[in-house]
């Protein structure tokens, strides 16, 4: 796909954040797949091109971040949380039971590009474990059935909404751009907090 | 005597917590109002007097960094604020910013005054969408009052997927574009930063804590905590605990109050094993819970406070199975810059692999010592050090259920009893 005229003045602007322009490598690889679902070689050409660098330079920054993915995945991809508090409390059954339900492995896609799966590492929500990410929106308290259920959502094409997010999940693209520090005017939407993290505040009002 | 202090906490529990409007209703931005008024000196020596030292994990003391930025040297100098926030166990910073985000940029406001700085970065993780939204709108919000573009510029940075750029230095040269590995020190960052100009890198919470420290003096943040740890910190419990969640309280309580506040151990079950502050800090056993969560008492005890992240874990859990996931990841994270860690974390998860399928023999624990030992301390970052920690410290506390793995031909436990849906019928 070609980036429009319009694409590449976003670009202009991403880079225009920073005192030197090589700093935008980051939020511009995230634009890249905000468009075209993953790092592709005329995005990789095109940042490049933007800031004056050899390709070459581009890819081993890309290459050294798990989040840019080399190949098409999912519109919503799965993250289960196999570190080890979430795997002990039940994460390692949810992606070995995720696995069998969609038949795919680790960095695999379903056949209809609806769901790709990925174990993850702790995503900062340990007070909510076992934790599922999609799009790298929180699906807190996950268990075997409840991630089955989002899955099966998904693919359906009327994906359940984050717990602690926005009032619908985006898709891959979508949530793209947000990491590319774009605005999708979504961020009133969903909870402040969720009960975790209010545990403390709440004990305090009760004289504890 | 209340134990819990909510500061930082203190009104997350209202719906819109995270707009400017909820910020000003409680105050919000009269803290910077009143710091810019001041001499810039000044508002170091406040936050040196506080007492406030480094949420990130070391407790380095926040004002004497600010105190080491070179001042009349006529160079931009830039603050950096670390939101990685991906040492396992940690999560303080990302709840913080999804329910108050404009604290944080009141204390970027503060800070950069101090310092004399006109830019200030955050650079935070990229696997956390809707923290990402917040801090941005908040900026955004920010710029419309004429709060920030007024002498103070924030630009949010979006990591993507990499535990090794919360290092401070591997942080900046991701930021600057490039791969995040640590570099060599010294310089310092605040000689040598960004764009090789003086900067500081501050983590989240510490930089939060600056506000109301402005606003109440030091004298007030001073009252709170013990000797040498001052203040209120946000505690993040999680596990095998009937009620896991975040508990504000001046340092030095210990993990018995809390776990008495918060409703215990889950039901039924005992306390393991814990970690005090992440998986890069030696584990802790029951003989602990009467440890003071401060720099000194947890440092006594022979782990460190870290950033309080207490992950509890019952008797139904594996030790060798915890402690080969974290090296799993420490392995994964390397960023293959210096020998010891690259190919040391390489070899621990081998070794623990097979201790773990019960193929090792006795000698394997002494083979493991030995790599800790040659990686503690001879890696280019602390990431390696990290690494040895749950591997040395379970040895110490659980030898005995490593060589049961062996006697057994294999792991002992039932993965499902640790589960929270054990007898769910999930
Ligand atoms: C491997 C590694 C990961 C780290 N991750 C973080 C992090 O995610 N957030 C953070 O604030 N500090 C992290 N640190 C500590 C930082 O290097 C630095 O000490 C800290 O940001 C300084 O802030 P403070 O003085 O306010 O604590 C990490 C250190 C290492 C070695
Ligand atoms: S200790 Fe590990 S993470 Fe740190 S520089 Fe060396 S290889 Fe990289
Ligand atoms: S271990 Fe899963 S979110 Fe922290």
């Amino acid at each position: 796909m070609a980036f429009s005229p319009e694409d590449l003045k976003i670009m202009e602007s991403i880079i225009k954040r920073y005192p030197r322009p090589r700093s935008a490598i980051m939020p511009l690889l995230h634009f890249v797949q905000s468009k075209a679902g993953y790092v592709t070689n005329e995005g990789i050409e095109l940042i490049a091109a933007q800031l004056d660098l050899e390709a070459a330079e581009v890819t081993a920054v890309s290459t050294f971040y798990t989040q840019y993915k080399p190949s098409a995945i999912g519109e919503y991809h799965v993250g289960v949380c196999t570190n080890t508090l979430c795997a002990v409390m039940g994460g390692d059954a949810i992606f070995a039971s995720l696995k069998d339900h969609l038949g795919i492995e680790n960095d695999g896609v379903t056949e209809d590009g609806k769901v790709s799966l990925e174990h993850i590492e702790c995503n900062a929500a340990c007070d909510y474990a076992p934790v599922v990410m999609a799009n790298w929106e929180f699906y807190d308290n996950q268990t075997v059935e409840s991630a089955k259920e989002l899955v099966d959502s998904m693919r359906a094409g009327n994906p359940k909404p984050p717990t602690r997010g926005p009032n619908k999940l985006v898709t891959w693209k979508e949530a793209s751009a947000v990491l590319a520090g774009l605005n999708d005017g979504l961020a009133n939407e969903g909870v402040q907090a969720g009960q975790p993290t209010l545990l403390g505040l709440k004990l305090s009002k009760e004289g504890k | 005597m209340t134990k819990l202090v909510p500061v930082l906490s203190a009104h997350w529990d209202e719906k819109d917590s995270f707009t400017l409007e909820a910020y000003k209703r409680h105050g919000g931005y009269k803290a910077s109002e009143k710091a810019l008024a001041m001499d810039p000196d000044a508002v170091i020596q406040l936050v040196k007097d506080s007492g406030l030292r480094g949420r990130g994990g070391a407790g380095f003391p926040t004002g004497m960094k600010w105190g080491f930025i070179p001042q009349g040297d006529n160079k931009d100098h830039y603050l950096v604020v670390n939101a990685d926030e991906s040492e396992p166990g940690t999560c303080k910073d990302t709840p913080l910013l999804m329910a108050n985000p404009h604290v944080l940029i009141e204390g970027c406001i503060i800070a950069c005054h101090a310092i004399r700085a006109k830019h200030a970065f955050i650079y935070i993780r990229g696997e956390v969408t809707h923290v990402v939204r917040r801090v941005n709108q908040a900026i955004a919000d920010a710029y419309a009052a004429g709060i920030l573009g007024n002498g103070v510029d924030v630009v949010l940075h979006i990591g993507a997927g990499a535990y090794i750029c919360g290092e401070e230095t591997a942080l900046l040269d991701s930021l600057e574009g490039f791969r995040g590995q640590p570099r060599l020190r010294p310089p310092f960052p605040a000689i040598a930063g960004l764009y090789a100009r003086p900067t500081v890198v501050n983590n989240v919470e510490s930089i939060a804590s600056v506000p109301a420290i402005v606003l109440n003096g030091a004298e007030w943040y001073q009252s709170m905590g013990t000797e040498k740890s001052k203040g209120t910190t946000l505690y993040s419990l999680s596990g095998h605990v009937t009620n896991p969640g975040q508990f504000e309280a001046p340092l030095g309580i210990t993990l018995r109050e809390i776990l008495e506040l918060s409703g215990g151990v889950r039901k039924g079950h005992k306390l393991k094993f814990w970690t005090p502050g992440g998986s890069s800090t030696p584990l802790f056993t029951d003989q602990h819970l009467d440890i003071p969560l401060d720099y000194e008492g947890v440092a006594a005890a022979g782990s460190m406070l870290g950033t309080k992240a207490l992950q509890i874990f019952d008797e139904t859990t594996c030790v060798v199975r915890a402690v080969l996931r974290w090296t799993e990841f420490y392995k994964h994270e390397s960023c293959g810059k210096c020998t010891p860690c690259r190919e040391g974390t390489w070899w621990l998860v081998q070794i623990l692999r097979d201790l773990e399928a019960g193929k090792g023999t006795e000698a394997d624990l002494a083979k493991l010592l030995d790599l800790c030992d040659n990686i503690m301390g001879r890696s280019f970052c602390a990431l390696g050090d990290g690494a040895t920690s749950p591997i040395t410290s379970s040895i110490k506390y659980f030898r005995d259920e490593y060589i049961a793995h062996l006697t057994n031909g294999g792991c002992p436990f039932d993965p499902v009893a640790s589960t929270l849906f054990v007898g769910a019928g999930a």
